[in-house]
């Protein structure tokens, strides 16, 4: 396999704040030093890093700062991070709509970059035309779109509005038509940014499947930023996780992901998203009687959960367990007339005793919830969320919901000779 | 280790700087279709939900032509070298239009096309290049209405001939979309990040249009300030237009040839400094 792009101590600076009279004479020290004098621009040392969340003291921020990576011919990169860490700026760097600081990026093979859906459609224009200004924009010649005009129109799946201003379209009916013209490019490299976001689920899936044919069937290097992250997972082998300008793992996708949501501390905090009142709190979780919230992925147990209430009536109680991508794996709920409390006044333990669950071995977050039917906002409270680890052998694919031990079996038909059970 | 496979052959090496002195013809040439698409798009874009469509190209000069016969022709009495005063200020007025087209739609392209350019790369020259080319049809246009005024006047006996520089025509519109091309290059270039200039544009070229030959003909330009309006390239574009359709004029090969060299560094100095503003200009429009 042979290396596709090749990216070599890529910088990016962004000057933050307003061009006015008051950054002229910057620009003009600047270029004098670096220009007339041959100095490095000393504005570069005043760079800091890029934390949109904290006021710094220089307006000068590193989008992007020094990073370096390979990607070889033919793989499908996923690449995560908050809002403004710098994922889009280097999509931008490598489809060339700016150009970096410092470093360099070496390609090989035409590029196509999809940093938003629809880019350059007139509204005034019909489908059709607008599909032929859209392909052309991002690359492709005429006849390459007369030829595969028939299959990006049936793709899109707007084929009645196809001689009708686009201006009449429905926006998912836009955007299916932008990413059907996008998807029917022709190039070695395709750069998608978080495009996916619109439409519906069922197009949605179309296209991170022709994505996926992209990269898998035709052997094309695909880079892609998206906040999905289940869509990162499906698409993706690698993954790169980039948190203010640099790239601080870059490993297989599923264990970047987790280390995503372990960074964001999406799991973390004692007190995240804890609620009560005078009247209902909800509060100190334990796990098979202690604190340690640790648990074998084959074993039962049980979890309790303290409780208080000043005369509530109708109260149905939640136990909520979630992945790490706040996907939930298990709720259930109960009414307190339904365990023997139609009233609860004063302090109560609840206990919920589980089999074991086969959860894929992680980390899990899991909270309990009660809800009083009354129209006051005094009428619910949550616990806090506290994370559940599950232990247990690990399956190579990781993302399955569940990984119960199972027996395989295996006979010969015509001997109907059942073959020894084998456990794994 | 950055060194072990580096005599690969990449097809495409982004760094900070390029070289200063690229023209990406080549580049430009792969992409002759999306610049057909762009004029397409601006002609279509144009016409579209409106009854008269391309008509509507005609009312601009046709009223300029008015009020100019009014104002210059009857009030001031200005000099029209003996041809009927509307046919010789429609010939100004249509060469003149296509060249201020020219230059004040291109002067403004890194701002207005900010959106695209911020998202898709393509060689940032196509767009004014289609601009330009888009102009070109309007001017057509508008010569349809130049010529049938010259076939009115031609029936009603007006003064006026056609001359063998008729066949300079192609020459002198290329002459005038580069020159126009490059002042809008260089205009835009410089007014991405600090806008000053731009407001100077419409403005200024509307005052350079009376430094220019559009309202009087060179012979009637007073001695002092004939240097002045003979280095202005437009002149000899104008003047030689003007003999070309009407037979009154000045063209030597002088003048042309002087417009001709203008137009060339201007266009050149043009492209250069757009293809070094277009690398970044994204980070500060």
């Amino acid at each position: 396999m042979s290396v596709a792009i090749r990216v070599e101590n890529l910088s990016k600076m962004y000057q933050l704040g307003q061009i006015g009279t008051g950054t002229i004479s910057l620009d003009l020290e600047r270029w004098f030093i670096t220009r007339v004098m041959g100095r490095p621009d000393p504005f570069l040392r005043l760079a800091e890093a890029n934390d949109r969340a904290v006021k710094g003291e220089s307006n000068i921020v590193w989008s992007l700062k020094d990073i370096s990576f390979e990607i070889e011919q033919g793989e499908a990169v996923g690449i995560i991070g908050k809002n403004g860490a710098g994922k889009s700026t280097l999509l931008k760097l490598l489809s060339r709509v700016t150009s970096p600081t410092a470093g360099r990026i070496k390609l090989k093979g035409r590029v196509a970059s999809l940093l938003e859906v629809g880019t350059g459609f007139h509204p005034e224009l019909s489908g059709r035309e607008n599909i032929y200004l859209n392909g052309s924009i991002l690359g492709m010649r005429k006849r390459e779109i007369d030829r595969k005009l028939d299959e990006i129109v049936d793709f899109s799946g707007v084929e009645r509005y196809i001689d009708t201003p686009v201006k009449r379209f429905s926006s998912g009916m836009y955007v299916r038509l932008a990413f059907a013209v996008a998807a029917h490019l022709e190039s070695e490299i395709l750069i998608v940014d978080e495009v996916l976001a619109v439409g519906d689920a069922e197009f949605q899936k179309k296209c991170l499947g022709k994505m996926q044919d992209i990269g898998k069937r035709d052997g094309r290097t695909v880079l892609f930023v998206s906040h999905n992250m289940s869509a990162i997972l499906e698409l993706c082998k690698r993954g790169m996780l980039i948190e203010t300008g640099e790239i601080v793992r870059d490993s297989d996708a599923g264990s970047c992901v987790a280390a995503f949501f372990e960074r964001d501390k999406i799991l973390h905090g004692s007190a995240n998203g804890r609620r009560r009142n005078r009247f209902l709190d909800i509060r100190n979780i334990s796990v098979n009687g202690g604190q340690r919230y640790q648990i074998d992925h084959s074993s039962p147990f049980d979890v309790t959960v303290d409780l208080s209430g000043n005369d509530i009536r109708q109260a149905t109680i939640f136990f909520i367990v979630e992945n790490a991508f706040g996907q939930s794996v298990l709720h259930k709920k109960i009414s307190s007339a339904a365990i023997g409390q139609a009233v609860i006044d004063g302090d109560f333990q609840i206990r919920i005793d589980l089999p074991s669950l086969w959860l894929t071995p992680g980390i899990y977050s899991m909270y309990f919830k009660i809800l009083v039917p009354t129209d006051r906002w005094s009428g619910r409270a949550i616990s806090d969320r506290v994370n559940l680890e599950v232990t247990g052998p690990m399956e190579p694919s990781g993302r399955a919901f569940i990984n119960p031990d199972v027996d395989w079996n295996i006979r010969a038909l015509e001997s109907a000779r059942v073959a020894e059970g084998v456990a794994i | 280790m950055q060194n072990i496979s580096d005599n690969e052959n990449w097809d495409l090496v982004i760094e900070g700087r390029g070289p200063l002195f690229d023209l990406k013809v080549a580049e430009v040439w792969n992409y002759r279709d999306l610049l057909l698409m762009f004029v397409k798009r601006d002609f279509v874009s144009f016409y579209k939900q409106t009854v008269l469509g391309p008509l509507w190209f005609f009312i601009q000069p046709l009223f300029t032509t008015i009020i100019f016969t009014f104002v210059f022709g009857n009030l001031a009495g200005l000099s029209t070298d003996g041809l009927p005063q509307p046919l010789f200020y429609m010939a100004g007025i249509t060469a003149w239009n296509y060249f201020a087209d020219c230059i004040t739609k291109t002067s403004t392209v890194f701002k207005d096309n900010a959106n695209i350019f911020g998202k898709v790369y393509f060689p940032r020259l196509i767009l004014p290049l289609s601009i330009v080319t888009s102009n070109l049809v309007r001017f057509g246009v508008q010569m349809l209405l130049f010529i049938g005024m010259m076939g009115y006047y031609a029936v009603t006996g007006g003064s006026f001939r056609i001359t063998w520089a008729i066949i300079l025509f192609p020459i002198l519109v290329l002459l005038m979309a580069l020159l126009g091309l490059g002042l809008g290059l260089i205009i835009t270039a410089l007014t991405t990040k600090y806008r000053d200039l731009s407001f100077l544009v419409t403005f200024g070229v509307q005052l350079v249009m009376y430094m220019t030959t559009v309202i009087y003909p060179l012979s009637a330009a007073p001695e002092k300030y004939k240097t002045l309006i003979q280095l202005n390239p437009m002149t000899g574009l104008i003047e030689a237009f003007r003999y070309a359709f009407l037979g009154q004029g000045e063209l030597s090969v002088m003048s042309l040839g002087y417009s001709a060299v203008v137009t060339l560094s201007i266009l050149l100095i043009g492209v250069l400094i757009f293809n070094k503003t277009e690398r970044s200009f994204v980070d500060t429009v």
